[in-house]
């Protein structure tokens, strides 16, 4: 059995209750923090823990907390991002819903650690029942004396509040929610300067993803070394895994990093195989913006070694044979997949989502939305794939958020490992048969 | 400004309660919340006049709110019908079925995607990840998320909410005893 920090007692019958979780060990890393623990020592076990931001980028917690900064007298804050937008990842809401008292454990641990005095949860909109949950969860907190003034006697105030998004991907990225946070539309600010330094309302903020801050709480009470010897080299700790797609299981699923992808593809204890006894054809490991993979380079690497949950083995090999942990959207294919199709939905939601200030994103995103849309409906030609691999490396690197690289990574993967399949598809389109829920290149070997 | 639509006294509360969320000189941080319980109370939908009454209550001028609700997808700007179906598209929906349930919504309503049937019930929209990728296909309507949708479901579904004829959106702030909330999500 492998090791469980988060989803440890998701299983207890009222685990989302306060009295529950509280009975379960809950809210002792609040105590520890306020009581035993100094700002500073708490930022040390966190960057003794290795802990890397959740939301995707996993960039070290520990140094991020270490740049915010702390001029005299103007507020800090901290915000948790519960906007999680991106396709195949849906490991926060679990969280939430389950076991919300965790994330609020981990945002008083964390503004405690920060010197924030005002803590907002930002979440997407479509969540409704789950801002019952959470707003519930705030209340019995505030209730039992973990919020408000004074909090255990310590001296220490904290106000959480949550804010509702409305339906936009992009205020996942951390400027974009704090310019919806402010009422503004999503755009993304250009940095610098960053969070640390102007943030909410142009004072020092952190931002840290759902996952990022509960891991906070196994880190106080069982130590940042403990916390590091889990894991393998700089992917420490566990990491919740969304998966969906074809395989036996879907579900969220906390694991250790480094589990083989081979073993939480095929294990029981994980996604159960694929389903209806098909083969396995390709994954997207970390969220839609994140490289598809072939069945051979998802299990082993081009060097022949097996590919590990893990930051550094999924992205062994860099973009060309290799992929990124990401968000941990782990979204499975089977044989009869189309990864063209498949694509095009995805080019659709990042036309969809682009917010409109850059031009590369804002054209190209359409005009990669508008070409698959040719292929797939039967009317492409070979050139416009080349078209579409010229289009997505013009958009990389040039826009003021990482929209565009996410809108263009997937197109470029998908191209390089399955070249052929868009030849097919342009070449031979009476080929293209349409099996229930989903379509397949008739007569294309196993790809 | 000549405003004449008023939020119900419960409504006003959740609004009162929400904007004290903000440091004082910051009340439009309040603005997207507040739209979402402008479109509860007055019909599923912001109108111009529900949106400058929004920017009355925040002291922010009209243009700050419009612009705002014109880029959020959950914002409706027309009419909707009273229960609002989202089907969810993208990849993991998708690989599991999603064309199949919007086309056949399509026919059984008799309306293509983006369209309100005649009597004014159901309007189908296509949209984006919902954050249920694994308990795909899925459905949202209003507050509720219905998962693991498969056709003679999503039939169900659809006649229960014609049976009620009640308009299904968001009620505001609420929040529940434990059993409503967890009735929200359907599997
Ligand atoms: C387009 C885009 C969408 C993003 N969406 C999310 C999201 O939904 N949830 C999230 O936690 N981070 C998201 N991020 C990453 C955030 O910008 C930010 O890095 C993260 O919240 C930092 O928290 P962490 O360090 O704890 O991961 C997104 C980034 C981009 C560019
Ligand atoms: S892809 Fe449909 S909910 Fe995520």
């Amino acid at each position: 059995m492998s090791k469980k920090l988060l989803l440890q007692h998701i299983d207890v019958p009222g685990i989302n209750t306060y009295e529950v979780y509280r009975k379960q060990g809950g809210y002792k890393a609040v105590e520890k923090a306020l009581k035993e623990m100094t700002a500073d020592q708490i930022l040390e076990e966190v960057k003794t823990s290795g802990l890397r931001g959740r939301g995707g980028a996993g960039f070290p917690t520990g140094m991020k907390w270490s740049f915010l900064a702390k001029p005299e007298g103007v507020a800090r804050y901290l915000v948790c991002n519960a906007d999680e937008s991106e396709p195949g990842t849906f490991k926060d809401r679990y969280l939430m819903e389950k076991i919300p008292h965790l994330l609020i454990e981990g945002m008083i641990a964390s503004s405690f650690a920060l010197g924030a005095n005002t803590a907002y949860i930002y979440i997407r909109g479509e969540y409704f029942y789950v801002h019952r949950i959470l707003e519930n969860a705030i209340k019995e907190a505030y209730a039992n004396g973990w919020l408000g003034k004074n909090i255990l006697g310590t001296g220490y105030d904290l106000d959480l509040y949550m804010q509702i998004g409305a339906g936009a991907y992009i205020c996942g990225e951390e400027t974009a929610l704090l310019e919806s946070l402010e009422g503004k539309r999503g755009n993304p600010r250009i940095k610098p300067p960053f969070p640390a330094v102007a943030g909410l309302w142009g004072r020092p903020t952190v931002v840290n993803n759902v996952e990022t801050i509960a891991a906070v709480v196994p880190i106080i009470n069982e130590g940042g070394a403990n916390y590091a010897n889990i894991g393998v080299g700089k992917s420490t700790g566990t990491k919740l895994i969304s998966a969906s797609g074809h395989i036996n299981k879907p579900g969220v699923y906390e694991i250790e990093l480094g589990l083989p992808v081979e073993e939480f593809i095929y294990s029981d204890q994980y996604c159960g195989g694929i389903r209806n006894g098909k083969e396995l054809k390709a994954v997207v490991a970390g969220g839609s913006s994140v490289p598809i993979l072939p069945k051979e380079l998802i299990l082993k690497t081009a060097a022949g070694e097996p590919r590990l949950m893990s930051y550094e083995s999924l992205g062994d090999g860099g973009f060309q044979t290799g992929t990124m942990l990401g968000s941990g959207g782990f979204i499975v294919m089977d044989e009869d997949t189309s990864i063209v199709k498949n694509l095009y939905t995805f080019s659709r939601f990042y036309h969809h989502e682009s917010c409109g200030q850059c031009s590369p994103c804002r054209e190209g995103t359409g005009w990669m939305e508008k070409i698959l849309k040719k292929i797939i409906s039967g009317n492409g030609t070979l050139s416009d794939v080349d078209l579409l691999w010229d289009i997505q490396s013009k958009i990389e690197g040039k826009t003021i958020c990482p929209l565009g690289e996410a809108a263009a990574w997937p197109v470029a993967a998908a191209i390089r490992h399955f070249r052929k399949e868009f030849e097919e598809y342009v070449t031979n389109p009476q080929n293209i048969v349409d099996v229930k829920h989903y379509y397949r290149v008739n007569n294309l070997a196993a790809v | 400004m000549n405003v004449k639509i008023q939020f119900s006294e419960k409504a006003l509360a959740s609004v009162n309660e929400i904007i004290a969320r903000y440091p004082a000189d910051k009340k439009k941080s309040a603005l997207i919340p507040v739209l979402h319980i402008a479109q509860a109370e007055f019909d599923g939908w912001l109108s111009a006049e529900t949106m400058d009454y929004v920017a009355s209550i925040l002291e922010i001028k009209p243009i700050e709110v419009y612009e705002v609700a014109s880029f959020y997808s959950m914002f409706n700007l027309k009419p909707v019908g009273k229960c609002l179906l989202e089907v969810c598209r993208t990849s993991s929906c998708w690989l599991m079925g999603a064309e199949d349930v919007v086309r056949f919504i399509e026919n059984k309503l008799n309306i293509k995607e983006g369209e309100t049937t005649a009597d004014g019930k159901f309007t189908l929209k296509t949209v984006e990840c919902l954050g249920a990728c694994g308990y795909a296909p899925m459905l949202q309507v209003g507050d509720k998320f219905y998962e693991f949708l498969t056709l003679e479901k999503t039939e169900k579904i659809i006649d229960n909410l014609d049976s009620t004829g009640k308009r299904s959106t968001y009620n505001g702030w609420q929040t529940g005893k434990e059993s409503e909330i967890i009735m929200n999500r359907v599997d």
